[in-house]
């Protein structure tokens, strides 16, 4: 009983939006907003990273509060009473992105994030009048110099994401804020191309970016968020199973992303898993069974030829030497189901148990 | 892995040994970090100053294959101060006195010298593992390959359960395996002596089992060939034919120029694959398979965790699914399988596997309870022996799989090869962060190629400026075995007189 009644007490009661709800200490009130369905928008936080507070569009009112306070970074409090989407809240969160479309370049039609870009949802959210105090689109010098990471300054708004993604959960911190005010960009040390300074290439920053200022280089132009199909799958490298989603387009991979919230990884990928799965699409693969002819070349042929071929000889070394005469080497990248079909192959029709993989490696 | 991914960051200390996780498990890394964010501590043991080692408390870094003497070394202090769980020991374990008295015959000075890690870091990170609520090993390659790789496995073992570090959060004895389903190989059966789910193939009740399940009589009743005895009777001409499905053994497989030989001498080799693989280019069939976007099926992770691969893309034309091949080629020899679905295959392994017993593909699809704080992880961790098991996130909570934990008394044994005034360096291999394995897929990725197009031979400052080795160039590495041509990548990682390189460098440079 009293081990219950601490738990009891342990848990807060507040009421959000007229709402009574149950939270535990320490939680956000971004957390437990989210949790009863109240979308709060956000442009600065990532569950991945620390509250941050910067953006100010998850302002809401509680009730005593001096001010709005950032749901994002405020610990729920037993008995507050929250306000997420007052008129006055919308008004503050309508000026916020007033502000950052007023130097923002607009090139939606063209953008690599169009379709999944959060300043685009809310301004239409949030019906922003363009340009209230005029249109000073950014002009800073595009930087490209990585094979996978694709550049824009423009279209960064310094939510700081990335900096904190590549610092923080990477442990690395190739990426800072340089120089100030309005020629504030977010840069390596430096100006130094990323591949200089300690980047693992991992892609965590565009996976944290939510504009289209960091983006996929080797997917731009390929197909718009929209027009890819998206399925949930584990990576075939390492053995942390990563969960992978890859976009498909027009029967070709287009781009892999990671959900936050989702799998071992909980959004997070390395450079494999994120930028190493174009071999799917590669020109090299082999497409036709193939057998070697007279001369002891590799020649391309039917399924029934190369099947043929295998049944002749299997059978022949079969009769003359029996199953000891077979091996076989299953694979660390197959399937449990094909491995397990090749096991039962060896031992139960070959007649063998001289299997084995490179489980060693 | 006896623990969880999400479990590495409970532990107060981290010990990681033969890992460089970092580039080989990079993902599984950021656990580690985390917990350096949450103020824990890394003990790092590794010839290399590896990145994890640059953010390590402590780094120790000993002579590669002295792994047994460092943690001899351990030991021997945790026992001399008292510090070992003799709570644990009693309740839990056997053959503690003869593992304490095979302690008497290593100092830490001892263990000192051989390793080449000072006294005092050996006692320090002793006392940091010892004294610490729950403390975790992490281990890779850098404890198995080597011909003591059992003896290194047994020692991290005694370690963890010396001190009780074992079936609670944030402890255990935690392997990393290096591909997406070398553990999901290994629990099918991909292995000469055990059936699926680790039963013993000489097992007369276990055959009599796999034989009604499978409606035949087994030929083979005792333990087969490992990959090395494979290539050897090859060679002796008792292995007449081999059907290698998604492997590269020349490149795999240690002693590339002798797995090389066999191929060629072996009289009929099949090969199944997406590439045309240095493997694949001795065969006498080759057969198309297709990528695991386009096909569906489970992998089993590291932390034993069967997930979900789903289709993505239809197989590309000419190709067919793995498991498609292997039931056409089965049914030539007059199988007359009829697996209609990678699901349908799966219904038969949890009937036939234990620890798969409760695995179906409808449960793979659905969230588990509530029973992690921020992520929904799909999927079940083996054991998970019946529908109703919800799958074990941690092993040996209770007891061990053999009941009570088996201290083991071991000796250390010097490298079996060591330097000369021929061979005067010691080269010890690793993995790349960008490619992976033997680079069929990875060098196939214009995004990895691109920023690292070759293997790359980490060598000392000091041995490239006497060598006159420059950064970038290529340099000829020559072993008793053989020779590779990599490029040179002059850094501080690696002392004098070693040197290191991915496991699976080519021979010969690829050109391109």
């Amino acid at each position: 009983m009293a081990i219950a009644r601490e738990a009891e007490e342990r848990t807060l009661t507040l009421t959000v939006n007229g709402q009574e709800v149950k939270a535990a200490p320490g939680q956000t009130l971004l957390q437990v907003a989210r949790a009863m369905g109240v979308e709060i928008p956000t442009l600065c936080h990532d569950d991945r990273l620390e509250p941050y507070g910067a953006c100010r569009l998850c302002l809401v009112e509680v009730e005593g509060a001096r001010g709005p306070v950032p749901a994002c970074a405020t610990k729920v409090n037993d008995g507050m009473v929250v306000q997420t989407h007052t008129d006055k809240i919308r008004r503050l969160r309508k000026f916020v992105l007033e502000l950052l479309l007023s130097n923002h370049p607009l090139d939606c039609p063209v953008c690599e994030a169009a379709g999944d870009c959060r300043l685009q949802d809310y301004a239409y959210e949030y019906e922003v009048n363009m340009s209230p105090w005029g249109w000073t689109p950014l002009n800073f010098e595009t930087r490209d110099d990585h094979p996978n990471v694709a550049r824009n300054p423009n279209r960064c708004i310094l939510c700081g994401r990335c900096v904190r993604i590549c610092r923080d959960v990477m442990g690395i911190g190739c990426w800072g804020f340089t120089n100030r005010g309005y020629d504030t960009i977010i840069d390596t040390p430096y100006n130094l191309p990323l591949q200089e300074v300690g980047c693992v290439s991992c892609g965590q920053c565009i996976s944290t970016c939510p504009v289209g200022a960091l983006n996929h280089k080797r997917s731009r132009y390929a197909a718009r968020h929209w027009q890819t199909e998206k399925t949930r799958t584990v990576c075939p490298y390492c053995g942390v199973g990563c969960e992978l989603i890859l976009h498909t387009s027009r029967g070709k991979l287009v781009r892999v992303t990671a959900d936050v919230g989702s799998g071992v990884n909980n959004g997070n990928l390395c450079v494999k898993g994120r930028f190493g799965m174009e071999f799917v699409n590669s020109d090299e693969r082999i497409t036709s069974p193939m057998v070697r002819d007279e001369e002891g070349n590799l020649v391309e042929t039917t399924w029934d030829v190369a099947l043929d071929r295998i049944e002749q000889n299997f059978k022949r070394i079969k009769s003359e030497s029996g199953g000891k005469a077979f091996a076989v080497l299953a694979s660390a990248k197959c399937t449990n189901e094909e491995n397990y079909l090749l096991q039962k192959f060896t031992r139960a029709v070959l007649g063998t148990n001289n299997i084995d993989h490179c489980a060693r490696l | 892995m006896t623990n969880s991914i999400n479990d590495i960051h409970e532990a107060e200390v981290i010990f990681i040994i033969g890992s460089n996780t970092t580039e080989a498990h990079p993902v599984l890394a950021l656990e580690v970090v985390k917990a350096l964010r949450e103020g824990k501590t890394l003990i790092v043991a590794d010839p290399r100053r590896i990145d994890l080692a640059r953010k390590a408390h402590l780094h120790l870094r000993l002579r590669p294959g002295t792994n047994v003497a460092l943690l001899k070394g351990m030991m021997r202090h945790i026992v001399d101060m008292g510090w070992e769980d003799k709570g644990f020991i009693a309740e839990r374990t056997d053959n503690y006195e003869a593992f304490r008295e095979s302690l008497n015959h290593m100092t830490v000075e001892e263990a000192a010298a051989i390793t080449g890690v000072p006294a005092a870091d050996i006692r320090k990170a002793a006392e940091l593992y010892a004294m610490a609520g729950a403390a975790n090993i992490i281990y890779a390659m850098g404890i198995t390959q080597h011909h003591t790789g059992t003896n290194n496995v047994l020692s991290v073992a005694n370690l963890a359960m010396l001190t009780g570090n074992i079936g609670r959060p944030g402890t255990g004895v935690n392997p990393l395996r290096g591909q997406s389903n070398v553990q999901g190989a290994c629990d099918m059966g991909g292995l000469p002596d055990i059936f699926t789910g680790y039963q013993k193939v000489d097992n007369p009740e276990l055959i009599a089992k796999m034989e009604a399940a499978w409606g035949v009589t087994l030929e083979d009743r005792v333990k087969g060939k490992t990959i090395m005895e494979i290539t050897r009777a090859v060679d002796e001409g008792e292995i007449r034919a081999l059907y290698i499905m998604g492997e590269n053994p020349i490149l795999s497989d240690p002693d590339q120029k002798h797995v090389e030989e066999s191929l060629k001498k072996v009289e009929f080799l099949v090969v199944q694959d997406i590439f045309l693989t240095e493997t694949a280019e001795y065969a006498d069939v080759v057969l198309p398979a297709t990528t695991s976007a386009e096909k569906d099926g489970t992998f089993t992770n590291t932390e034993r965790r069967i997930q979900r691969v789903r289709k993505a893309l239809e197989p590309r034309e000419g190709t067919l699914p793995d498991w498609r091949i292997v039931q056409l080629v089965a049914n030539r020899m007059g199988a007359g399988w009829d697996y209609r679905s990678p699901e349908h295959i799966m219904q038969e392994v949890a009937a036939v596997t234990p620890q798969y017993g409760g695995v179906t593909y409808e449960r793979l699809e659905v969230l588990p309870d509530a029973r992690f704080e921020q992520t929904d992880v799909c999927g079940l961790q083996w054991p998970c022996p019946t529908e109703e098991h919800p799958g074990t996130p941690i092993l040996h909570t209770q007891q061990f799989a053999r009941g009570r934990g088996l201290f083991s008394a071991l000796e250390y044994a010097a490298p079996d090869e060591g330097v000369d005034e021929e061979y005067p360096f010691t080269l010890t291999t690793g993995r790349e962060l960008v490619h992976y394995h033997t680079g069929t897929m990875s060098r196939q990725a214009p995004g990895l190629d691109a920023l690292v197009p070759t293997g790359r031979l980490e060598i000392n400052p000091e041995d490239a400026r006497r060598l006159g080795i420059e950064h970038g160039g290529l340099v000829q590495v020559t072993s008793r075995r053989g020779s590779i041509q990599p490029v040179a990548w002059v850094t501080d990682r690696v002392s004098p007189d070693w040197c290191s390189c991915p496991s699976t460098t080519r021979r010969r440079r690829p050109t391109g």
